[in-house]
């Protein structure tokens, strides 16, 4: 697979942003930019900041300092048009599993207010693309994990968003599911310069889907650039050596909110 | 706008629709009580001068059942919070206060179809309304009390991020509400502090309404009973809606 299909106009700039919860400053002041058609790694060991810093990005959270812009908006004054701006595949599963794939498709075009006559023609382009056409009309709760990541990202792109944020999209799914996925998503932001801005602890993933890499460490982002730069600076040979490199080998205490949600998550793992 | 409240309200009604152990589990606590205590107690009732204990509890037990499901259905907030769905909804370009009125009314036409299932179960063991032709004015006022508790549901789901809390919620304020709603026994002929404490009670109002309407007996007069429900449904929708504002994920 060839790297992403980027321009040089700016889709997201931020500037020292910081959030704090009750004095924990859970991201301490980061700043980059993203240009639209990147595929952009945010890394980090667990509790570094990036699921708050995408909670920020997506209108969920609101900063304690900093500034936002996505696709030209700013997050904390124009969220409608934020929001049409990004469909995001969160790292909990977030479909409805007690309606069908077409039914939570359905639903999420309505929200979005995707019109009318091209509800239906998208919904089913979508599924055929994620592989899911002959599962439209099954409930979510029959689906595997697989088969929701992939109703997520479908769902996602349904109102034809420029941004793509996926945080831990290929958590606890198998090679051939990631692989799948991956393939997939390439091909959305090949044929829609759909920008992705996706999290993940698969280093593997990230150095050969990225077109640049931001690593965040206790709220600081400790290094930027593409995956060849930051293995020419730490002198290694792999991203996974740079990543260790710079941020130490120390296994990381995980956020009690964190373990909370990974046992919710196992104890709703399809059967 | 319309269309976003209809998806959301939609969306309530087909997770109801299609579980139906809850449906037949919803009726089970209805039941148990017109059994339990309309038999039980009937006889007493009756010889303290009372009449038809049934008809006197079917009305309070059709409240009950509607204030108990739509409480329930505010609460499905924090299972979609738990489980994720509250965040599809949180980042689209949607104000809250759709997506409130949507959960709102899906929350207050389930009680309201719990409540005509009921009324149709108090006919099955005796209960017979004064009226017929009152029936339709009586679901007007089942939308209205499923409205409140729906707000009200939906606002205490708001502040909470779990079920932890959920025991106090019953024990606190659903228990409570019911036996101290004259659903059970006359309001007239309970202690004056009782009868305080009721006229602060919201349910009252919905069981005095609809036992005026279902059976003709007179508590507070109906125009007061439909305006105290309407002005407490507004007044809890609106502070639902800011609640529902300030949810961050």
């Amino acid at each position: 697979m060839s790297k992403a299909n980027i321009n040089s106009h700016t889709i997201i700039k931020v500037q020292k942003l910081t959030k704090k919860f009750n004095g924990f400053t859970a991201v301490d002041d980061i700043s980059f930019t993203i240009n639209k058609g990147e595929v952009f790694a945010f890394l980090g060991p667990n509790g570094a900041g990036k699921t708050t810093t995408i909670k920020m990005l997506t209108t969920l959270l609101r900063p304690t300092k900093g500034k936002i812009s996505i696709n030209g908006f700013d997050v904390k004054h124009h969220q409608h048009q934020v929001r049409r701006s990004f469909g995001i595949v969160f790292q909990d599963f977030s479909l409805d599993e007690e309606l069908t794939a077409w039914e939570n498709m359905y639903f999420h075009a309505v929200l979005y207010k995707v019109p009318g006559n091209l509800v239906k023609k998208r919904i089913n382009n979508l599924l055929r693309l994620v592989g899911l056409s002959d599962r439209k009309n099954n409930f979510v709760k029959t689906f595997s994990g697989g088969m929701r990541r992939r109703l997520e990202i479908a769902r996602g792109l349904l109102h034809r968003p420029q941004i793509l944020f996926l945080d831990e999209p290929t958590l606890g799914l198998d090679a051939q599911t990631r692989n799948k996925l991956w393939s997939q998503i390439y091909k959305l932001n090949h044929k829609y310069q759909t920008t992705i801005f996706f999290t993940t602890h698969y280093l593997d993933e990230a150095e050969k889907m990225a077109s640049r890499v931001a690593i965040i460490d206790h709220g600081q982002i400790v290094a930027q650039g593409t995956a060849l730069e930051l293995k020419q600076l730490t002198k290694t040979n792999s991203l996974e050596d740079a990543y260790l490199k710079i941020t130490g080998k120390d296994i990381r205490q995980e956020s009690v909110d964190y373990m909370s949600k990974m046992r919710l998550r196992q104890s709703r793992r399809p059967r | 706008m319309i269309k976003i409240i209809y998806i959301m309200w939609l969306r309530q009604i087909k997770r109801y629709w299609r579980s139906k152990s809850r449906i037949i589990g919803s009726i089970g606590q209805p039941m148990l009580y017109l059994v339990a205590m309309g038999f039980g107690l009937g006889g007493i009732y009756q010889k303290a001068g009372g009449g038809n204990y049934i008809d006197f509890l079917a009305p309070g037990v059709i409240s009950q059942s509607i204030m108990f499901m739509a409480v329930f259905n505010g609460v499905d907030l924090i299972w979609d919070k738990q489980f994720g769905f509250l965040k599809e909804t949180l980042v689209a370009p949607v104000s809250r206060l759709e997506i409130v009125l949507g959960r709102v009314l899906g929350g207050a036409t389930i009680s309201v179809i719990q409540g005509i299932l009921v009324f149709l179960l108090t006919l099955v063991v005796g209960f017979k309304p004064e009226n017929l032709s009152y029936v339709l004015p009586s679901v007007g006022l089942m939308f209205l009390i499923g409205l409140f508790y729906a707000s009200l549901g939906t606002a205490i789901a708001s502040l909470m991020k779990d079920f932890h809390g959920f025991q106090l919620i019953m024990n606190f304020l659903i228990m409570p509400s019911y036996f101290l709603s004259g659903a059970l026994f006359p309001l007239d002929s309970a202690p004056p502090a009782l009868q305080t404490i009721a006229s602060f009670n919201p349910l009252t109002y919905g069981v005095s309404g609809l036992r005026q309407l279902m059976a003709g007996t007179v508590n507070y007069s109906l125009g007061i009973d439909i305006l105290i429900l309407i002005i407490l449904s507004s007044i809890t929708l609106s502070i639902t809606s800011y609640l529902f504002t300030k949810i961050e994920a």
